[in-house]
């Protein structure tokens, strides 16, 4: 029971991050119709942001986290000014190439700028676990679910609460008609991306210490994003929210009790099944016919 | 002009072994060849029937495994253990296609990559089948031999070439035909408008399921070529790499046409290559990445189709 929980504990850490990546890449598909194959890559970009910051320029561990963020943010909204926008209204395996494109040159650049060598990331909380209870847990993995925790209100908060989310919210509704009444629709694709992008990069500078930094972490992080995006529905912000934590627990318990070889399969397999069996995400109302 | 055209570039093929001496180059042509393959295979899903599968590599890789766990285990010869990674990868995209052509577009890719990645893991972590990450190596050549009558080995480069020179011909042959049949154009029609081809009674998922079966299997045909050249069959073989190289192939060279993937393999197993003594593997691939990028900005319809439209024009002017 106690390691039930204790696998329970860590499956909602990991999940958190999962959230923060699916939450970014629903709302970069719902809002503009695009799929994002590079956004593993905006997640790696973050951690190695965070290692730049704090090993090369010695600044403080958390002004490197918002640093991360923006770098995210600037070269999502860079990434969607120079290549998206001029296709806007192709279709959508056109932007799929494309972002497979960036994906490819993005990753190894890293490779090429960083070398292939894993690199860790130095942090300021004490290395004991804390124990509550029969649980323990590592300081840092206490903080990143709590930052992912406090990423995930802020968006639900700018999402639900601002003119601007309003705006987006428009936008996945209707685009034409969003467009009809005053939105400007380049500036939300723009910052749609630029924001999809930074909560990755934040989700990769969170997990860049508790892991290590190596250029081909984003393709399980995109992998991982996938699969909450289907198991929440694309486009839906609250299914990206659950069903990230459920693939962390999934997948804290599949590596507990089957194996920890197949960790990453059980993502595999979520995506396989709910495609199969209930393609719509598992928190979609029931769709009306006709 | 057209049929001397191609028959001079026929004549330069059967003879390249006579006028290419350098035996790094003859290896160039052997993996151009099998990449020619991989990509008319892939060309089938993506060209003609507009599905984009990111999990064709796992079709090389069963190919691959299969040829060299046959001949290592089982002792089978090259040539049935190539019928049998034919057969074993073509069954795997039957059961590939049947579940997952329900899906289109975005969902069918993720399912794709997800096979692909189910498979690869597979292949690490099943220690006693495919000896982990350490690989399988030690597989044999790639010889015929009927005892006391004849033998055929293809263990030195030029005789590989010609393997896979005649390989590549009839995967370009299956494909012609394939295409410019009834079943080519039923592809085609739900490559442009599903809904109307099925109210012609076009039944979409069971053409796009033959698509992938005769897809997957050309790609294990190539993979079984790999393992026996290469005489050694790792995880690597499922590498996402290899499905990226295959996409660009396919678009740079212009899907959905004939020689388009032709033209895109070679050109992009040469480039590489001649690229290599500039530049190191990965500015290449973020080269790949940028030519990709660049090619849908500006040349969407691929290579060849650019070239066509051009020489068509130059004949226009003329008188």
């Amino acid at each position: 029971m106690e390691e039930f929980l204790q696998h329970i504990l860590n499956g909602l850490i990991l999940g958190g991050t999962y959230a923060l990546l699916g939450i970014g890449l629903t709302l970069i598909f719902g809002i503009m119709n695009v799929v994002n194959f590079a956004h593993g890559e905006f997640y790696t970009l973050g951690a190695y942001t965070t290692f730049l910051f704090l090993a090369l320029l010695e600044t403080n561990f958390f002004l490197a986290l918002l640093g991360a963020v923006a770098s995210g943010i600037l070269l999502g909204a860079i990434c969607e000014r120079l290549l998206l926008r001029p296709l806007l209204g192709e279709s959508i395996d056109t932007t799929m190439l494309v972002m497979i494109g960036v994906w490819i040159a993005m990753q190894n650049a890293e490779l090429t700028l960083w070398g292939g060598v894993a690199k860790s990331i130095d942090h300021p909380f004490p290395q004991p676990p804390l124990t509550l209870g029969p649980l323990s847990v590592a300081p840092l993995r206490l903080f990143v679910l709590g930052a992912a925790v406090l990423l995930i209100a802020g968006s639900h908060l700018l999402i639900h609460r601002t003119r601007l989310g309003r705006a987006m919210r428009a936008t996945f509704q209707d685009r034409e008609t969003a467009a009809l009444m005053g939105v400007d629709i380049h500036r939300i694709h723009t910052v749609t991306f630029a924001f999809g992008s930074g909560l990755a990069a934040g989700a990769g500078a969170l997990l860049g210490p508790v892991f290590v930094v190596y250029p081909a972490m984003g393709d399980p992080a995109a992998l991982k994003a996938f699969v909450v995006v289907i198991l929440g529905g694309l486009g839906n912000f609250a299914g990206a929210t659950l069903g990230g934590l459920i693939l962390g627990i999934a997948e804290e318990l599949g590596a507990g009790y089957i194996s920890s070889g197949y960790r990453d399969a059980v993502g595999f397999a979520i995506i396989i099944l709910v495609l199969l069996l209930r393609p719509s995400g598992l928190f979609a109302r029931a769709e009306r016919v006709g | 002009m057209r049929r001397v055209g191609l028959g001079v570039l026929g004549a330069l093929l059967l003879a390249a072994p006579f006028w290419v001496w350098n035996p790094y180059y003859v290896h160039i042509l052997i993996m151009a060849g099998i990449f020619t393959i991989l990509a008319l295979s892939l060309n089938l899903l993506l060209g003609y029937t507009g599905q984009l599968s990111l999990g064709h590599a796992a079709f090389f890789g069963i190919g691959a495994y299969t040829s060299a766990l046959l001949a290592l285990r089982l002792d089978w010869p090259a040539w049935a253990g190539f019928v049998a990674a034919v057969l074993v990868a073509g069954l795997a995209g039957y059961g590939v296609g049947k579940v997952s052509l329900k899906l289109r577009g975005a969902y069918f890719v993720l399912v794709t990559i997800s096979f692909a990645g189910v498979i690869y893991l597979v292949s690490v972590n099943w220690m006693e089948l495919t000896n982990g990450p350490l690989g399988l190596p030690g597989v044999p050549p790639f010889e015929v031999a009927v005892a006391g009558l004849f033998e055929l080995s293809f263990r030195s480069k030029p005789a590989f070439y010609y393997l896979v020179l005649g390989v590549a011909a009839l995967a370009y042959l299956v494909c012609r035909r394939l295409v410019s049949s009834r079943i080519g154009r039923a592809f085609i029609a739900l490559r442009e408008n599903e809904a109307l081809a099925e109210s012609v009674g076009i039944d979409g998922t069971r053409y796009l399921v033959l698509a992938a079966v005769v897809s997957a299997a050309m790609a294990g045909a190539a993979g079984s070529l790999y393992a026996h050249y290469t005489r050694f069959v790792s995880p690597e073989v499922f590498l996402f790499t290899y499905t990226v190289t295959m996409v660009i192939m396919v678009v740079a060279g212009g899907k959905g046409t004939l020689a388009g993937p032709v033209v895109g393999a070679v050109l992009f197993t040469v480039l590489p290559e001649a690229l290599r003594e500039v530049t190191s593997w990965q500015w290449q691939m973020l080269l790949y990445g940028v030519l990709l990028i660049l090619t849908v900005f500006f040349l969407p319809k691929g290579v060849v189709p650019a070239l066509e439209t051009w020489l068509r024009e130059r004949r226009a002017i003329r008188p």
